[in-house]
């Protein structure tokens, strides 16, 4: 059976700044794979290659086989895959509920079965309180939780989480921990991009780490946090920054 | 077609173009100051005419002469708008905002036509009259001198932004706000600043306008139209690229007026516009 | 805890799908409808059936410059485009060929919705400012093009021709004007029930989507352009419909007027007041502004030709600098949240 996502060879370039260099990797189904590396190492942008935001200069992407180069974002959504930002992105001027409904109707046309529907992805994430409350008014880290509920409304077979423990109040993390793991068991692939070490060993089953816009590991998580390059890499950017 | 009225068509249109950039600057400066469309951009033009108008009819300034007090008295509104209505739309949303400087232009001409009824006035014997022969074309003296003094107001317009501090940080806060809030330029008064010049500019163009211009409260739509053509072509908070666009915008005018049909010219730039935009979402020249 | 989030769950679920308005406002509506119903012969003034026309009117029109703007969250100011498209397409019908204006209806919708496409594809997906500014300059070329062109009468227009027979056939009424009334309402009256379905169905809450966060939209599998579009072409019709019943009102088809910025303005101000993106904002600016201005025209005679103008003005102003979401949205939010916090 083939991967349930196929990368080979993905390249962007913003001017002079190569932000994805030739990036190739896969995921399994069913499997977790974390992407990590310093800021500006090219992860967000490859997520945004691989659902249509942005037009890859090179390469190609498979999903299930089927070639999913550079297609429409929606188009890709409906293919069964869901991302969330990281620059939070919920509807403001619609309440949670709402919002979650949004997604919902990616699935139904219903009302009523996409209301059920955006309750259950609420209550999923733990924001049911909150339903009522509109977006503008949550806290950063609701805000996440929203913006997971809202994508999972879709029913996606892949989902692309980008930094969602990030800024969120440390207490939070271990339930965030745990919704991503259920999520896992519920049969849901997922692709994570994570700073924080401790939850990325905890949950990732294989990892990718990026510098400067290239794949410098791939590959188990034990393996890839004592790889030359990637012990580089972060202590490089930390000298870097002090 | 003889050659001679194409170059008259030219020269009019290159005189009446630096009217219209300078107009547009004033726009264009705004909008690279806070991101803020002033849809009342025309009818300030409106008013400078009529300041222009009012002050020779009713204490007998040339409207020349009268330009330093036109100017001060734009200058001056710029300010009032800025800190009486503008501050209070920063926050708001993009609708609150058009439709406040959008609300201001209705109210704005709908008063200009209460008191001063819609007719229309000129300025009889102006200093400035009658046409000059060059070679086998005329020109309207008033325009060549309207055009001359908007060139003038641009090369100070220039040297100000470039060459002096005040100026510079202007640019500076244009170019990244927040970063020069950080570095301790108070972008608040360089706003008011920007508020004041853009409508000096508009004053500039309405005293010369009024000289040779029909005044009437309507007056300012179409400039406002061609200025935000020219901002649009020219790029947000250029100065060099509204010079261009707006002297781009009279050469077409005078042209397609000449060469299609005199009834159709607006449309034509219209067209441009659209062109660009659809091309080049950020104008032709970039900011500044 | 698990049993707390299914308790909680199980509440929701039995939750009305959509939130009620309070008491009063449901009987308030009531009894405006009703009044609404019997209004002419309770008011028998030919005026005051000319005010709740223009009212009626423009309350469709306000509705659907919310659609593009308060659903799909574009700033048209180009509306009056549509108002005199829906005037021209029924009267060079039936002026020239006979057909009956409620024909006419139906074509100047669909015309209608067709130039929303040819205007909409190359221009929603500009910026938001870009976009204003477009639609102003298209909204003037449409006005010069309609002005120079000789089939439809040019500068001077276009005459409905008057016709005495089959008056509920040709929508035309010499005697009263109290069928105009009902007219205007019911078209008015069948707009607002489709908009409040339409922000009911999967396609209003993908509006909303596109307007709030175009791309968090996209994500979520909703072909942002196509929905513009889309939205677009539903405000269109609606403007057209005002205008074919205006053209049928007034029997005269003057360009400068039917195609004046002041018309796609108007809709904009009244809306704004009212509160954008809410059902009932539209019609509540529409009622305030109207009266306005033929009071202030009555008032103040010839002199005060332009003073409502002015108060629309100073009136947007105001609103937009300390109440930006209009007046009725507060009052709309706190019914979605479901006599929740705040
Ligand atoms: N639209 C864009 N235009 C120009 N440059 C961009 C654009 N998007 C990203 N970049 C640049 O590409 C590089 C990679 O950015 P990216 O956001 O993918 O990094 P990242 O790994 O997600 O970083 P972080 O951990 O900070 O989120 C950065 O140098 C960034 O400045
Ligand atoms: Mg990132």
């Amino acid at each position: 059976m083939s991967m349930l996502l196929d990368v080979k060879g993905l390249t962007k370039r913003f001017g002079g700044l190569t932000a994805n260099a030739d990036i190739t990797f896969d995921v399994k189904r069913g499997e977790i794979l974390g992407i990590i590396g310093p800021n500006g190492a090219g992860k967000s942008t490859l997520f945004d290659l691989i659902t249509g935001f942005q037009p890859p200069d090179a390469g190609e992407v498979f999903l299930d086989g089927r070639r999913i180069t550079g297609l429409r974002p929606d188009l890709v959504s409906a293919l069964g895959v869901a991302r969330t930002f990281q620059k939070l992105k919920p509807f403001p001027d619609l309440t949670v509920i709402e919002n979650v409904i949004v997604g919902a109707l990616a699935r139904t046309a219903h009302m009523r079965a996409a209301r059920d529907a955006a309750l259950e992805s609420l209550a999923f994430v733990d924001l049911l309180e909150k339903r009522n409350h509109f977006a503008r008014e949550l806290s950063t880290g609701q805000r996440k939780r929203l913006e997971l509920a809202r994508g999972l409304a879709t029913q996606p077979r892949l989902i692309l989480m980008d930094e969602v423990t990030g800024g969120v109040d440390q207490r939070t993390i271990p339930g965030l921990v745990e919704l991503v793991l259920e999520l896992k068991r519920r049969g849901v692939t997922i692709v994570t991009i994570e700073h924080n070490m401790q939850v990325m060993m905890r949950i990732a089953d294989r990892i990718l780490a990026l510098h400067a816009g290239r794949r410098i590991a791939f590959g188990a998580p034990e393996e890839v946090r004592k790889d030359a390059a990637v012990v580089d890499a972060y202590l490089g950017s930390a000298a870097d920054a002090a | 077609m003889s050659r001679d009225l194409i170059i008259q068509a030219i020269v009019s249109g290159l005189l009446m173009g630096l009217i219209y950039a300078l107009v547009a600057v004033g726009l264009s400066l705004i909008f690279g100051l806070m991101e803020i469309v002033n849809f009342a951009h025309g009818e300030f033009l409106m008013i400078a005419m009529f300041s222009s108008f009012w002050l020779w009819f009713l204490a007998g300034l040339d409207p020349l002469l009268s330009l330093p007090l036109v100017v001060a008295i734009l200058g001056v509104a710029g300010l009032l708008v800025h800190f009486g209505i503008i501050r209070h739309l920063l926050s708001a949303p993009m609708l609150a905002q058009v439709c406040g400087t959008f609300g201001l232009a209705v109210a704005l001409r709908a008063g200009a036509q209460f008191l001063w009824t819609p007719d229309f006035r000129t300025i009889a014997n102006p200093w400035i009259a009658g046409r000059v022969q060059i070679g086998p074309i005329f020109i309207g003296q008033p325009q060549l001198v309207a055009g001359a003094i908007c060139l003038l107001a641009f090369v100070a317009l220039w040297l100000f932004v470039t060459r002096t501090e005040t100026g510079l940080a202007l640019q500076a806060t244009s170019q990244d706000r927040q970063a020069a809030s950080v570095m301790g330029i108070p972008t608040d008064r360089m706003s008011a600043l920007g508020w004041a010049i853009g409508l000096g500019c508009v004053g500039v163009a309405g005293s010369l306008l009024s000289t040779f211009f029909y005044i009437f409260p309507d007056v300012g739509v179409n400039f406002a139209l061609l200025a935000f053509v020219a901002v649009a072509l020219g790029g947000f908070g250029s100065i060099l690229g509204s010079l261009v666009a707006g002297i781009l915008i009279g050469l077409v005018e005078s042209l397609g007026g000449l060469l299609v049909d005199p009834s159709y010219k607006t449309l034509i730039v219209f067209g441009l516009y659209l062109a660009v935009v659809l091309v080049r979402p950020n104008g032709l020249f970039g900011r500044f | 805890m698990a049993s707390d989030q299914a308790r909680m769950l199980e509440a929701a679920r039995a939750e009305p799908l959509w939130p009620r308005p309070p008491l009063w406002a449901t009987l308030a509506g009531a009894a405006i409808a009703a009044l609404l119903l019997v209004f002419p012969f309770v008011f028998t003034a030919t005026f005051h059936h000319h005010l709740l026309i223009l009212i009626c009117l423009y309350a469709l029109m306000a509705q659907s410059w919310n659609v593009i703007a308060g659903l799909s969250g574009q700033i048209s100011l180009g509306h009056a485009i549509f108002f005199g498209i829906g005037a021209y397409a029924s009267t060079v019908l039936f002026a020239k060929y006979g057909i009956t204006p409620w024909f006419g209806l139906l074509a100047g919708m669909f015309i209608s919705a067709l130039a929303a496409i040819a205007i909409g594809i190359p221009t929603l997906r500009l910026k938001g400012h870009y976009f204003a500014i477009a639609t102003l300059l298209i909204g003037s070329s449409v006005q010069i093009i309609f002005q120079r062109w000789e089939w439809v009468g040019a500068a001077s227009g276009l005459y409905v021709p008057i016709v005495r027979a089959q008056p509920w056939l040709y929508l035309q009424f010499h005697a009263s004007k109290v069928p105009y009334y009902y007219l205007a309402l019911g078209a008015a009256a069948a707009a607002y029930l489709i908009v409040w379905k339409l922000r009911r169905s999967r396609l209003g809450f993908r509006l909303q989507a596109v307007r709030d966060e175009p791309e968090a939209a996209a994500s979520l599998g909703i072909a942002v352009a196509k929905h513009k579009v889309l939205a677009f072409m539903i405000s269109a019709a609606m403007m057209s419909v005002a205008g074919t019943f205006y053209a049928q009102y007034v029997l005269v088809l003057d360009p400068e007027r039917l195609f004046s910025v002041d018309i796609s303005i108007i809709v904009v101000l009244m809306t704004v007041l009212g509160g954008t993106g809410t059902l009932w904002g539209p019609a509540l600016g529409a009622a305030i502004l109207v009266p306005l201005s033929e009071y202030s025209r009555i008032w103040l005679g010839g002199t005060g030709r332009t003073i409502d103008l002015f108060v629309y003005g100073i009136l947007i102003l105001l609103i937009c600098m300390w109440r930006p979401a209009g007046l009725l949205s507060l009052f709309e939010e706190r019914i979605r949240r479901r006599g929740g916090q705040r």
